[in-house]
């Protein structure tokens, strides 16, 4: 299982194309490798494919059949095509453009979440731990520790976001995938927000796809540009903010576009 | 001037509502005061109807009504939730969704008297063969019928609830591992959960207010129903059934189940419209 | 904790899926009773289906018994029954459909003001009735006065039914229009009254039209509240203050003489051929039009 062929790469796709129509590819194949614990910014104008490829990780785009997606994506050196879907998701927590905490349940339910819809029965002290533990790391506990049963919807925009962190987190993953989770939210939460994804590095792989270059720039090791479906640049941030090596990166760092 | 003349006719329209309703209301109590003062509140709570002795009760009626109500809701359930999940969750927006719907309206067009007929000539040889009781008739037949008849509308609003769940609510759930099943359970399900339970109430007071097939398969017989065999008289059945021939105190004994039963589907309709007006906003 | 996620998931999936086929299963076994039901009249209806359905009225008990001995067929037609549901309907919808386009306006217009909630509230109250109960209303209102039952009691009974689904659909079609149209229309100076006849009320109009039918389909079935309103005729009358036939009502008294339980079904056949292609006419014309 452990035999994979890039023992320092946590996550690599190879000639991975989605399609949402045949025949007109929204990413067009796409190859990359991400190292463990890392930032990783997926960057590019709107409609490149960013959130398209992102959604290509955890499997999201089974839910809809219309969408076609082909080539490999290995996870620990094992293809997700071969694996359960579920499963998949709980390796790869993903976070949404919109903080999306789910209505009915308390802010203690919506940590938990994960746990009860793969029906998995843990004890109270087990769950007092997960909660406490998941919200400690998105700086969430000391704002919301004495109302842990009120519904997660009560909270502001940029305190339900981190609540979606959370509940991602206490699913344990291997891999965090970020879709815009800043871009509703105002520049104060946003801060809160990539100052704990700073900290969370240590222990997690993030793949965050963002618009706002100065938020890749500020966060990011790595840095991917796509346009047109296409991967364009793949590199370090320090470089491809300093020495974009392609003429379409420059462009749209330049703000020639986008 | 002509604007004058136009606004007021709006106006006047919509006071003839308002004074068609409370017509309807001053109606049924005015010609039911005659019953209440001769039988008092145990026009409610005896089970007595005797057209010689001209003494009259509506208990027998209101069990059998809500019995029949009861079970019909009951039966439908399986079948309304699964077209609901069909047509919102499993297949919103496909072409399958089309046909279901649509199909499961037109049942809702059926005329009462239609599905009377159907249950008389075809359910109703079923149940003897059952052995429910010797003609089939009761309690059973008909709430089964207006299982059938109440299926559109609870199933129809249900499904419109559904489909409000927004999508960002049903992906966080799949992101963290759960099957389209618990998605469902724990997810869409209780998001549309006031909307759903509005849409039943609502079909269960059309089931109260059902006339037709139930007057045709229920029995019409004056007693308190006790089980799924029996026969009885719903509120809506023993007025069609006994109008034809009533006058005085039967009449206005008749009259005054007609206004239990308005009260009755009233408040129903107001509870269920009450939790959508919130669900919505 | 890894062990239990692996050990249940092919469990978990498998109840999903097993879910998804019950839901297909029930759902399909719900589109049933209606396929029964018209295969039911089809098959016993259509022998009766002849053009004297059309042209002669409902025969006496006597004449149909007669025609039963000598292994005949019912003779005779439904002629009073159409006649009369055409004068009640035609009726309920002179009384129903203007008062309720106009109420409709009236609630689009006023929208929160306290009386259009009212409204609101008593026309969504008025749609909950019991149809029964409107029937015994309006036989204290219109029978009992008049000493008669007639086609005016019915077509009352079955307007008062309609209302609240005209009024309904009005003001939504209403309220789908953009505002800019009013506005428009009244930048031209045009009059009030002007742009809600001239403009807003023809760009509602399928909507109005799909409602309309559909409240029409929906009472035309009814009937309990006829059978305590307009009573039954044996011969066709176009007389308004008199007891009529009715469609629906032949089908109860077909119903309660075993000698003329033959013509059940091509009458309940033709009532609800005329019902579900009122439907799908609607439902096929709101379609076209939501696309436009």
């Amino acid at each position: 299982m452990e035999n994979s062929i890039n023992i320092d790469s946590i996550l690599e796709l190879k000639d991975v194309s989605v399609s949402y129509t045949p025949g007109k590819l929204a990413v067009n194949e796409v190859n990359a490798y991400f190292k463990p614990q890392t930032i990783t910014a997926i960057m590019g104008p709107s409609g490149c494919g960013k959130s398209t490829l992102l959604r290509a990780i955890n499997r999201m785009h089974e839910l809809y059949p219309d969408i076609v997606t082909t080539g490999e994506i290995l996870l620990k050196g094992q293809n997700i095509f071969k694996m359960n879907p579920m499963k998949v998701r709980r390796l790869a927590g993903m976070v949404f453009q919109r903080a999306n905490p789910f209505p009915t349940m308390s802010i203690y339910g919506n940590v938990l979440a994960g746990y009860k819809l793969n029906n998995i029965s843990l004890s109270k002290t087990e769950k007092d731990e997960i909660v406490e533990h998941s919200l400690r790391s998105v700086n969430l506990w000391e704002e919301v520790k004495d109302s842990l049963n009120k519904k997660g919807t009560f909270l502001s925009g940029g305190q339900q976001q981190r609540l979606c962190i959370a509940r991602a987190l206490a699913l344990k993953p291997e891999l965090l995938l970020m879709d815009e989770p800043t871009s509703a939210l105002d520049p104060i939460s946003t801060a809160r927000i990539e100052e704990m994804l700073v900290e969370l590095k240590d222990q997690y792989t993030i793949i965050i796809v963002t618009h706002n270059m100065s938020q890749a720039a500020r966060i990011s090791d790595n840095s991917m540009f796509m346009y047109l479906g296409e991967l364009v640049e793949f590199g370090t941030t320090k470089q491809m903010f300093t020495k974009p090596k392609d003429k379409r990166t420059e462009d749209y760092l330049t703000g020639a576009f986008g | 001037m002509k604007d004058k003349i136009f606004r007021a006719s709006l106006f006047v329209a919509a006071c003839l509502i308002i004074i068609l309703t409370a017509s309807i209301v001053y109606g049924l109590v005015s010609q039911s005061l005659d019953a209440f003062s001769n039988f008092g509140f145990g026009f409610i709570t005896s089970s007595e109807w005797d057209s010689r002795n001209d003494v009259y009760s509506a208990l027998p009626f209101i069990m059998g009504t809500l019995l029949t109500s009861v079970l019909a809701l009951l039966f439908c359930i399986p079948f309304s939730l699964s077209v609901s999940l069909f047509n919102g969750e499993y297949f919103r927006g496909h072409r399958a969704s089309t046909i279901l719907s649509s199909v499961v309206d037109l049942l809702a067009g059926v005329p009462s008297i239609v599905f009377g007929l159907w249950g008389f000539y075809t359910l109703r040889p079923l149940m003897v063969e059952m052995g429910v009781n010797e003609q089939g008739f009761g309690v059973l037949l008909s709430s089964i019928v207006l299982a059938i008849m109440i299926i559109p509308y609870a199933s129809s609003l249900s499904a419109e609830f559904l489909a409000m769940v927004p999508n960002d609510l049903k992906e966080g759930a799949y992101s963290l591992g759960a099957t389209r099943l618990e998605v469902i359970q724990r997810v869409s399900l209780p998001a549309a959960g006031s909307g759903i339970f509005a849409a039943y109430v609502l079909a269960f007071g059309r089931a109260l207010g059902e006339t037709m097939a139930v007057t045709m398969l229920i029995g019409n017989t004056n007693n308190i129903p006790h089980g799924l065999g029996d026969t009885g008289n719903t509120m809506a059945s023993i007025i069609a059934n006994q109008f034809g021939e009533a006058g005085g105190l039967k009449l206005s004994s008749l009259m005054a189940i007609g206004l239990l039963l308005f009260l009755i589907t009233a408040s129903i309709n107001f509870i269920a419209k009450y939790i959508m007006k919130m669900v919505r906003q | 904790m890894k062990k239990s996620f692996t050990s249940t998931t092919r469990f978990r999936l498998a109840k999903s899926s097993f879910f998804f086929y019950l839901v297909c299963g029930f759902s399909l076994v719900t589109l049933i009773p209606l396929f029964l039901i018209l295969w039911e009249l089809i098959r016993k209806g259509y022998a009766q289906f002849n053009p004297s359905l059309f042209t002669e009225v409902a025969p006496t008990s006597m004449e149909a018994m007669l025609a039963h001995i000598s292994g005949a067929p019912i003779p005779g037609g439904i002629l009073n029954g159409i006649t009369g549901t055409i004068l009640i309907l035609s009726l309920a919808i002179l009384f129903a459909i203007p008062l309720g386009i106009t109420t409709g306006v009236y609630l689009a217009e006023k929208q929160d003001k306290p009386v259009a909630r009212l409204v609101r509230s008593l026309s969504d109250l008025l749609q909950g009735i019991p149809s029964i109960v409107i029937g015994v209303i309006v036989y204290i209102w219109v029978v009992k006065p008049m000493s008669s039952y007639s086609a005016l009691a019915g077509s009352v009974a079955l307007a008062i039914m309609m209302l609240p689904m005209v009024i309904r659909s009005t003001e939504e079609s209403l309220k789908m229009l953009p505002t800019s149209l009013k506005e428009a229309g009244l930048a031209l100076g045009g009059s009030y009254a002007t742009v809600v006849l001239r403009i807003l009320l023809p760009s509602a109009f399928s909507g109005l039209f799909t409602g309309s039918l559909l409240a029409i389909s929906r009472v035309m079935g009814e009937t309990a509240p006829l059978l305590v309103t307009v009573l039954g005729a044996t011969t066709v009358n176009w007389d308004i203050t008199r007891p009529v036939s009715a469609a629906s009502l032949l089908i109860w008294e077909f119903y309660n003489d075993p000698n003329l339980a033959g013509l059940i079904w091509s009458t309940s056949l033709l009532l609800l051929l005329i019902i579900l292609g009122i439907n799908l006419c609607a439902k096929s014309i709101a379609k076209r039009w939501k696309i436009q």
